[in-house]
């Protein structure tokens, strides 16, 4: 794993020290809240609802345990005891006091950790595949390129007043688990016909008022072009976005208007001009960068007692069902913590649940753990042998549950049980989902199917790449959930269609149950999926289930 | 024909706390929704909405809500505004736990 160089050290020290007197002065008031709202933006303090929320970077989604360590201590000492892991796989506290967050800010620099540019019209957390460096269908980790374009991308001076927020994600897998497609830059690692590693470069998606899926714009690119590529992506739309209208400055709308032919020669021609500027600087320091993420020493040992413990044990076998994925070492498995106990709020993990994660990890994970986008927590290389310890230990405090990638297994952002901007809470609904079908007893026969929920338009649940996806709304003043059905977030991403009017606050769990109702009655096998069984029957039956005699069967 | 002014409250949060405020007709903030002064006429909002705003090492973003008058004081008429007198649905957490006698 990466560690801070002292020229990072410094770097982030020197951030605390102006932001506590920046504080000072707001305190004193010497800062008027116009003057002052911009710079604690700059350090992720954000005013919500019903008090602050600082949201601190975890870069790619890459913790060590003493980091998720101090996350804890923070959560206890200056917050309500629990952190929310979010969908760019960073960590929110909701509860800091304005006074407190200098001393939170000095705490996580202990820790190489930060809140800068996790806010603001920047480029934020680059994000990546959870399970990078361990998937089994990885070309190449992804996040020596991630650490890369962080460092690039960090107080880059012509970068610090985009026309809005940028977003980049990375995968180095062919199947996308990082949602490239709905990122302002998703960098998708391919390898070329001579085998060499590149990128599939996509520029313009976005999720939002206005989802696109972006486009391709290079279909292969070297590795060693990647910073003055991007940065010629970047400086393109630093000319060419709209600073007139907010809601048309995302480098979607500029790739939309300006047309994908068009903003592909433009990004070419720059990149003509500043190739020959990165004068090897760059590769040097990638080289550095890639021997921090050298693979762990994986250990060579028998897997019999696995093996015996998932023949015998049925909680544990529904467990490993779920919860592992293939590690590219047939002796290890990614073990994907879920974060979502029926009822829990999604991606909320209290100071004791960090701190066994953190033990779990540097007891049995290589001293490594991930945040991923589905706001789970990822032990990404557990030897199969540990499994059977690593579950009774997890079950302990409530991160045992076998749901990974199943209906329960909900995105949900904070809605407007915490957020300025929602028009409608999501925690509650994706509560009330997970408890009602844990209730039926159906989950594990409905199988892979995800649910994201986004309260507000802004769509930080990821609604439209949901197989099921639910947008809150304030309609009239009251609560009104949208449906839409057929999202994908992978390599073959695609945005879900509405399925009609949408549903009041008491109305939306049953019509999501008549929806998967339908599902079951309708698929072909067992095997095929949700959206599978979408694809092949489209929208037609699902509406029908959702609004033919909705009063009678509500009745009922 | 003009509509009657819809009343208001004028609402804050602390700077310091981050807490949801109220402004009452006796220049406190107070936490409590029900204790706000409730404004019914449109001048005199926007001078307790200026008079708030100034406040600057007290409270943040000072703006006037609709509120309606209830059995103990003022009500909040929209969801949003109902959920900032409490506090978050998933936790008992904010003024529902805090403000507790």
């Amino acid at each position: 794993m990466y560690s801070y160089s002292d020229f990072d050290a410094a770097f982030v020290r020197a951030r605390v020290a102006q932001f506590t007197q920046q504080v000072e002065r707001r305190l004193d008031g010497s800062l008027t809240e116009e003057e002052f709202r911009p710079l604690r933006l700059m350090n992720g303090l954000y005013l919500q609802l019903h008090a602050y929320m600082l949201r601190v970077a975890i870069p790619y989604g890459t913790l060590n345990p003493n980091q998720m360590r101090q996350l804890a201590h923070i959560a206890e000492t200056w917050d309500k005891g629990y952190g929310h892991f979010t969908t760019r796989q960073n960590i929110q506290f909701n509860w800091p006091k304005l006074p407190d967050v200098p001393a939170i800010l000095g705490a996580l620099a202990d820790v190489e950790m930060h809140a800068i540019q996790t806010s603001g019209n920047t480029v934020r957390n680059v994000t990546a595949d959870h399970f990078a460096g361990a998937a089994a269908d990885e070309i190449e980790d992804p996040r020596p390129y991630a650490e890369l374009l962080r460092q690039w991308s960090t107080d880059h001076p012509e970068f610090q007043f985009l026309p809005r927020k940028f977003k980049i994600a990375i995968t180095g897998s062919p199947n996308d688990r990082a949602v490239t497609r709905a990122h302002d830059i998703g960098l998708r690692m391919v390898r070329n016909a001579a085998g060499e590693s590149g990128f599939e470069v996509l520029v313009g998606g976005g999720l939002g008022r206005t989802p696109m899926i972006g486009r391709v714009v290079r279909d292969f690119l070297p590795v060693q072009d990647l910073l003055p590529y991007v940065e010629s992506v970047l400086s393109v739309y630093n000319t060419l976005g709209r600073r007139d209208n907010k809601y048309k400055a995302r480098i979607k709308i500029t790739v939309h208007e300006t047309g994908k032919e068009e903003i592909s020669r433009m990004i070419e021609e720059r990149f003509a001009e500043i190739r020959p500027l990165f004068g090897g600087a760059d590769q040097a320091l990638l080289s550095d960068i890639r021997a921090a993420f050298a693979p762990p020493a994986f250990r060579n040992a028998p897997v019999d007692g696995y093996n015996a413990f998932y023949a015998a044990d049925p909680v544990f076998r529904a467990w490993a069902d779920t919860n592992l994925s293939a590690h590219r070492n047939d002796q290890y498995a990614i073990v994907t913590i879920s974060v979502k106990a029926h009822g829990q709020t999604p991606g909320d993990a209290t100071a004791d649940q960090m701190r066994l994660m953190a033990d779990l990890a540097e007891r049995y994970g290589h001293g490594d753990l991930r945040i991923s986008h589905e706001q789970n927590v990822i032990l990404p290389h557990v030897h199969k042998s540990d499994l059977p310890a690593v579950h009774a230990a997890l079950s302990q405090l409530g991160l045992a549950t076998a749901n990974v990638g199943l209906i329960s297994d909900i995105i949900a952002c904070p809605g407007m049980d915490y957020c300025a901007l929602a028009t409608a809470r999501s925690i509650p609904i994706a509560t009330q989902i997970a408890t009602r079908f844990d209730e039926l007893k159906l989950e594990h026969e409905i199988g892979p199917l995800k649910i994201k929920i986004s309260g507000c338009i802004n769509a930080c649940g990821h609604h439209h790449v949901g197989h099921i996806g639910i947008l809150g709304l304030d309609r009239a003043g009251v609560e009104n959930y949208q449906i839409t059905l057929g999202g994908d977030g992978t390599e073959n991403a695609v945005i879900g269609e509405k399925t009609g009017p949408g549903f009041a606050y008491d109305e939306i769990i049953p019509a999501i149950e008549r929806i998967v109702l339908a599902y079951l009655a309708l698929r072909e096998s067992a095997e095929e999926t949700f959206l599978d069984a979408y694809r092949r029957l489209g929208m037609e039956p699902f509406k029908d289930a959702l609004y033919t005699n909705e009063g009678s069967r509500d009745a009922a | 024909m003009s509509r009657p002014y819809a009343p208001k409250v004028v609402t804050a949060n602390l700077l310091r706390e981050g807490d949801v405020v109220y402004l009452t007709a006796d220049d406190r903030w107070t936490p409590h929704h029900h204790e706000a002064e409730l404004i019914e006429d449109e001048a005199h909002a926007q001078m307790r909405l200026l008079h708030g705003t100034a406040q600057k090492l007290v409270i943040v973003g000072a703006y006037l809500a609709d509120a309606r008058q209830g059995k103990d004081g003022p009500e909040p008429v929209h969801f949003r505004e109902a959920f900032r007198t409490r506090g978050p649905s998933n936790y008992d957490h904010g003024k529902q736990a805090d403000l507790r006698a």
